[in-house]
């Protein structure tokens, strides 16, 4: 018997598998075709103080192995959140959830925190300092070591959850953001958001993306991934929660060997709607064929000295 | 939404760069004015066709080569095999049709409403087609339509053949409600020139096609909408433009 169980900040996961923020809406769609209660967590749309309707159409475009999303962090707002979505999320997800937060100033930040840290059903809570799709803040928080510790501290001040930065990808230096959260008593890191990117439709002479740019994702992103979550590891000691691209149960294994102790699943949903279970399923037959009888073991594994 | 698993059974051309393609498979739940999202080798994202004409076991597609995706799906065979979510989208409510309902559809929007017309049919009604194409080349589906029994009016842009013009051009007759799909613009002018209450059929850019991803999302009088699942379809009432 293989355990999958992981712990991330003492809160226990039966499995690593937790399908990423902006990808499995509140889980409702998803638990129309499967019992997501197999899953590790979930998390869910990133949430701000005010609802958003996100950036103008189109908001998404094709790539080699990946997509661009602008979706812009279109979400009804944290009162309708918590009134509403996680009542009904409740109904169909038992375990505790993963409270994706988003903002576009310290103060949003602190009250959309505070206001969830009294939800009972939030395991942890993600803080996104990452999103490249939105004007004024979101990219600034994440660029910056002074500004993510800044809201990190900010944050901390408001709850007792567990907090995890979610950092961007779009830094020159990763590790000195991560190493800045965590000085700043930030309870783990989650990495990566999506690459910053664009098409341009040939017929049109124009971007396809209404919004110019958007975020990358997919299993085109998934050896930067893995990069950054090695140079992260490295870095600090607080958990981390990788993801970007990861598609198989055999990534969940490449990003835990390099330093993930949980690990998200994002663009994977969309095109196959029962990739997490899947994914879920397969690890104990993988860990098996790979000698690994407790997934907790790997974690950083591949780092040697 | 169900995931299932479709064979080829035939994809022939039936205009100028546009095919049907015939598949075999469940079609459990599937319902007019619906789509299905095709998983196709090498494409990372999925391909949102309408249905067409469905029945048990059978399903019909009609889609134009604009693209790489659909270039690779004019080039399949008899035989080969597609991964498709089904049942994705709310469909045409037929309830507020009346009994002289019209159709209005412009090129690749066509499909749509051919599934329906079999549907209003069934149900007793006695609807009407309007089918808009630039020229005679583009033509599909004119004489299946009026094989239904339905009276059957044909646009072109360039006056190759039938009326001369576009779909608006051939509205002045009684309807007691429409249905429309479309490009754009078209859906625009039908909005304009309709004197009676009806439902569009909308497409925009998809990541997932069932609602989980806020890719798709328009705005309209009754709060934002995914095109995806709370449309494709739209009544004339809430649209925003
Ligand atoms: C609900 C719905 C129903 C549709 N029904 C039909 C139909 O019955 N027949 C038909 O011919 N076409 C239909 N379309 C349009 C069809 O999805 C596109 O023509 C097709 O996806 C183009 O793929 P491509 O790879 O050839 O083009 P590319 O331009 O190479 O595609 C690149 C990306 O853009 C997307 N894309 C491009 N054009 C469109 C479009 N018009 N709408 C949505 N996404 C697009 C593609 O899916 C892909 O992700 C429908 C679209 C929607 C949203
Ligand atoms: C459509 C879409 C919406 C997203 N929305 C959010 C969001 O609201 N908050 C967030 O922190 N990340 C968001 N992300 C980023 C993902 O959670 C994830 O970090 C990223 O996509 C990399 O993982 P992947 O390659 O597996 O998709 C979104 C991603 C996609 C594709
Ligand atoms: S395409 Fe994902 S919500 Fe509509």
């Amino acid at each position: 018997m293989v355990n999958t169980s992981v712990t991330l900040s003492g809160l226990t996961l039966d499995n690593p598998v937790i399908p990423a923020s902006g990808t499995f809406g509140y889980g409702y769609e998803f638990a129309e075709i499967y019992d997501i209660n197999c899953l590790g967590s979930f998390s869910f749309k990133g949430t701000t103080r005010e609802p958003r309707f996100g950036n103008e159409p189109p908001r998404i475009a094709e790539s080699a192995s990946g997509m661009l999303n602008a979706v812009g962090l279109q979400n009804p707002g944290i009162d309708r959140v918590i009134s509403e979505e996680l009542p009904k999320l409740r109904r169909v997800f038992h375990k505790p959830v993963v409270a994706n937060i988003s903002g576009f100033s310290i103060d949003e930040y602190v009250e959309c925190c505070g206001r969830i840290d009294r939800e009972e059903g939030v395991g942890l809570i993600e803080v996104n300092i990452s999103c490249p799709n939105v004007h004024n803040g979101g990219m600034s928080f994440g660029t910056s070591p002074e500004s993510a510790a800044a809201v990190t501290r900010a944050v901390k001040a408001v709850t007792k959850k567990p907090v995890y930065m979610k950092l961007s990808p779009n830094v020159t230096d990763i590790a000195a953001i991560a190493r800045a959260c965590e000085d700043a008593g930030a309870d783990g890191i989650s990495l990566i958001n999506t690459l910053m990117g664009m098409r341009i439709d040939l017929k049109r002479r124009a971007p396809v993306l209404r919004n110019v740019t958007g975020g990358l994702s997919g299993p085109a992103v998934f050896p930067v991934a893995l990069r950054m979550v090695w140079q992260v590891y490295e870095a600090v000691k607080i958990p981390i929660i990788g993801m970007g691209g990861v598609s198989g149960a055999e990534d969940v294994i490449e990003m835990m060997l390099a330093g993930a102790t949980a690990v998200e699943v994002g663009a994977a949903n969309l095109v196959d709607p029962l990739a997490s279970k899947k994914i879920v399923e397969a690890l104990p037959a993988v860990c098996e064929r790979l000698h690994m009888e407790n997934l907790k073991d790997i974690i950083g594994g591949a780092h040697h000295g | 939404m169900n995931n299932e698993i479709f064979e080829i059974i035939a994809n022939r051309p039936v205009a100028k760069n546009t095919l049907e393609m015939v598949l075999s498979g469940d079609t459990e739940g599937i319902a007019p004015g619906q789509f299905v999202n095709l998983k196709l080798d090498g494409f990372y994202l999925r391909r949102p066709i309408s249905v067409c004409d469905f029945g048990p076991g059978r399903l019909t597609l009609i889609y134009k080569v604009v693209g790489r995706g659909t270039e690779y799906m004019a080039g399949l065979g008899p035989g080969a095999r597609l991964d498709v979510l089904t049942g994705l989208g709310n469909g045409y409510d037929t309830a507020p049709s009346g009994e002289r309902p019209l159709l209005i559809g412009g090129g690749a929007g066509v499909p749509p409403l051919y599934a329906l017309a079999k549907r209003l049919l069934a149900e007793g009604k006695r609807p009407a087609a309007i089918l808009g194409f630039n020229s005679e080349d583009e033509i599909f589906y004119r004489d299946e339509f009026s094989a239904l029994g339905v009276e059957t009016a044909v646009t072109t842009a360039d006056g190759s053949y039938g009326i001369r013009g576009f779909v608006t051009d051939a509205m002045d007759r009684p309807y007691t409600y429409f249905y429309t799909c479309g490009p754009g613009p078209m859906l625009r002018a039908v909005y304009d020139k309709s004197v009676t209450s009806g439902q569009f059929s909308f497409e925009e850019r998809m990541g997932c096609g069932f609602g989980a991803c806020m890719g798709c999302t328009c705005k309209t009088k009754t709060g934002h909408k995914r095109v995806c699942k709370d449309g494709p379809v739209l009544t004339k009432e809430e649209i925003v433009w």
